[in-house]
């Protein structure tokens, strides 16, 4: 394994390093949370980086030709390929190390990619990649919950019930996305044994964001962090408010801010004070009424999401991580 | 088992099928990241490069994709951050790769890569067709067919030094037919180290290279305000990688004394009224066959073309010119074309449009699946070429040979 990067941790905005490797140049819309994302990554992960993007809206939306934010080296990669460009970067750069065609130095190679691009088309690629402990990286994925990109279609992160152009509301069917979203950083923590590092994180904290790209970039081997990204577009709510609609997510336990670092498995805030039941969790309603792709939703539907969340806090073998727990009396 | 035998880097003469000596090939050619999926035939170069990594005989990184298109994805990264690179497939497993095989050309990424040449399925079929690595032919992969195991060694060092010129960075496929190269065990002469590092320098990605003292956006979104420029630039590099190839060929044959044509091979052809034209393993059999006719006084020939991506436009014109008829066979095939003929003959037909004097040209399918071409087959060309030669024009312009009616 090449050598990774120390960092500090940050200890509060002002605390955060000055330089942006993410800058000006992009035309992504107003309030653009997954925009911020970029940001917040590429300044925790600093200057020698090199940033991996699918397909998606921090491409399309990103790098125009002539016109790139990124001071960093950046690079498009396919729709579902994040995993293996990353792999391919650390693999190139540590066979150059060892055979002294470059320069021995830590360099962090980071994979960007969208719901699309992780939870759905380039799953596969995403869990070879965090079976290989020798290629450091990280993956993160920008959860903006649909494919935002293309005009806001569903995707397997899209919430129970959203609209979307793949699921309007209809005079026969009024809902026509059913699907529960994808659990995706867990199965991935859950699913790779010599992965040291998943975490989940949301752009409304954005120290611990950065904190834990920081520790996924230094603890070494290929490691994970999903991150919710509000989307003004595709959820419909003014661009104002993207960071209040991040806390709300969070304190309805609708997303949870959690990392397992080597199998120990904590929670950030606000999830971590949900845990622990010093926080009442928010009634969902407050945090789905304020976006237009709930808007169709009735009382029965609230009800619904509502009591699958009281299951996933309640009832779950890992509360908000893993759904089963070990039958009574099979263990001794 | 004859790798044993063979001592990489030594100059000597061993016993090898076309994967092992692309492997050796590739362990001389130092090359830093390998990326495999198993597909016959093209897998047992990977079965190769996994030994010589295991037992110590080369440096690379060897990473077991899990799908080709993740293959062909590492490869690409890894070629942009500056490594030498090589991966490959065989039939389906090369169409699944479609999406890095496209966009490796834009971005002018000199990946080299075999097309361990297998029927595309369905129905499932393990034998050489050639439509496989055709896919690639329109969209800026350099394409080029091995006769033999010493051709595949020749040019899979030639590959690399076409492709990695910062003139052309672009990709190269090297053909191998699937069994009758991929397996079949020929006397191959192995090069020095010297001798391979005096031909191929090292790979410098320059100013493209993917790396933070180099802060470049790499394959940024564009539309129609620049993607017209950006695909005439591609072309350049196209264009001129025909005499790169020419000027790689001359040092080839300097240092090692082969590959003194790079584009074609002519056999028998000096006094030939008609000539078969094919590429790849086929020449075998072909050649054979030509030998034989000609003891019966049948004044034919054969050209088997080596490179297709460049394709030598005025070399092929002006060889072809030369002849009465001319006999494409196409291991391939090309559904619904004008005439119902397969990609070579296009080709060629194409070529020679514009030539002052043109060869009546027909086209002969056949070997699909991996068939044997035979005597017989040959023999039919022949009687078809001679036929529109009496008769002053094409009697048939294509002919399914050695196919079963119902």
């Amino acid at each position: 394994m090449t050598m990774t990067m120390e960092f500090e941790r940050i200890r509060g905005v002002k605390a955060a390093p000055l330089p942006e490797m993410y800058t000006s140049g992009h035309r992504t819309c107003q309030g653009c949370d997954s925009a911020l994302n970029c940001r917040y990554i590429a300044k925790a992960a600093g200057p020698r980086s090199i940033a991996l993007g699918a397909t998606g809206c921090m491409y399309v939306a990103n790098t125009s030709y002539y016109s790139t934010p990124w001071a960093i080296p950046w690079m498009h990669t396919q729709l579902g390929a994040t995993g293996s460009a990353v792999l391919g970067v650390s693999a190139s750069l540590k066979v150059q190390m060892r055979k002294g065609k470059i320069k021995n130095e830590p360099i962090n190679v980071i994979g960007i990619g969208g719901d699309g691009g992780i939870a759905d088309m380039g799953l596969s690629a995403v869990s070879a990649t965090l079976t290989w402990p020798e290629y450091n990286s990280l993956i993160v994925m920008y959860d903006n919950e649909s494919y935002a990109n293309t005009g806001i279609q569903v995707s397997c992160q899209t919430p129970y019930g959203a609209h979307t152009t793949f699921s309007p509301v209809g005079t026969v069917k009024r809902i026509m996305h059913k699907r529960w979203k994808k659990n995706t950083a867990a199965m991935l923590a859950a699913g790779h044994p010599e992965c040291r590092y998943v975490a989940s994180a949301c752009t409304a904290y954005p120290i611990d964001l950065m904190n834990k790209v920081r520790r996924a970039l230094s603890i070494g081997g290929p490691t994970f962090v999903a991150i919710l990204c509000p989307c003004p577009k595709g959820w419909d709510f003014d661009p104002r408010y993207s960071h209040e609609m991040g806390e709300m997510a969070c304190k309805s336990g609708m997303w949870a801010n959690w990392e397992m670092e080597d199998g120990k498995l904590t929670f950030q805030t606000p999830s971590s004070g949900i845990i622990k039941g010093m926080v009442k969790r928010t009634p969902v309603t407050e945090y789905l009424q304020r976006q237009g792709r709930f808007d169709h939703l009735t009382k029965e539907d609230f009800d619904h999401i509502q009591k699958q969340l009281d299951k996933i806090w309640g009832d779950w073998g890992i509360p908000a991580i893993l759904p089963f727990k070990v039958a009574e009396g099979e263990l001794a | 088992m004859v790798l044993e035998k063979a001592k990489i880097g030594e100059e000597h003469e061993a016993l090898m099928s076309g994967c092992e000596a692309i492997a050796v090939a590739l362990a001389m050619a130092d090359v830093d990241v390998i990326t495999g999926y198993p597909i016959r035939p093209y897998d047992t170069v990977i079965n190769y490069i996994a030994r010589l990594i295991a037992d110590g005989q080369m440096d690379a990184d060897l990473i077991h994709a899990e799908m080709e298109h993740s293959q062909f994805e590492i490869v690409k990264h890894a070629c942009v951050s500056g490594a030498r690179v090589f991966t490959g497939s065989s039939g389906v497993g090369w169409v699944f790769a479609m999406e890095p095989l496209v966009v490796s050309p834009p971005a002018r990424i000199p990946i080299v890569a075999i097309c361990g040449n297998r029927a595309v399925d369905d129905p499932g079929a393990f034998g050489c067709e050639h439509n496989d690595q055709y896919l690639v032919r329109d969209v800026g992969w350099m394409i080029n067919w091995a006769d033999t195991a010493q051709e595949a060694l020749d040019l899979i060092l030639m590959s690399y030094r076409v492709a990695e010129d910062p003139r052309v960075f672009l990709p190269c496929s090297l053909g191998v037919d699937g069994a009758f190269l991929t397996h079949a065990m020929n006397l191959v002469k192995l090069p020095s180290k010297a001798q391979v590092d005096k031909f191929l320098p090292r790979y410098d990605r320059g100013k493209l290279r993917l790396h933070p003292d180099n802060p470049i956006s790499v394959a940024v979104q564009v539309n129609e305000d620049w993607l017209q420029e950006l695909r005439r630039t591609i072309d350049e590099g196209a264009r001129i990688s025909k005499t790169v190839v020419e000027q790689a060929a001359k040092e080839f044959y300097q240092i090692f004394g082969r590959q003194k044509n790079p584009f074609f091979e002519e056999y028998m052809t000096e006094d030939a009224d008609m000539v078969l034209v094919g590429a790849g393993t086929l020449s075998l059999s072909v050649r054979a066959n030509v030998r034989k006719l000609r003891k019966e006084g049948k004044k034919i020939g054969f050209v088997r073309m080596k490179w297709l991506r460049p394709f030598a436009v005025e070399e092929v014109r002006e060889c072809l010119s030369r002849f009465k008829a001319v006999g494409v066979i196409d291991r391939d095939y090309s559904y619904g074309s004008p005439d119902f003929g397969g990609i070579m003959f296009h080709e060629m037909r194409s070529a020679l449009y514009t030539a002052k004097k043109q060869p009546l040209i027909s086209n002969f399918i056949c070997g699909l699946g991996g068939r044997e071409i035979y005597e017989a087959d040959v023999r039919e060309m022949m009687k078809i070429m001679e036929d529109s030669i009496k008769a002053g024009t094409v009697k048939d312009t294509v002919t399914w040979v050695g196919t079963r009616t119902r």
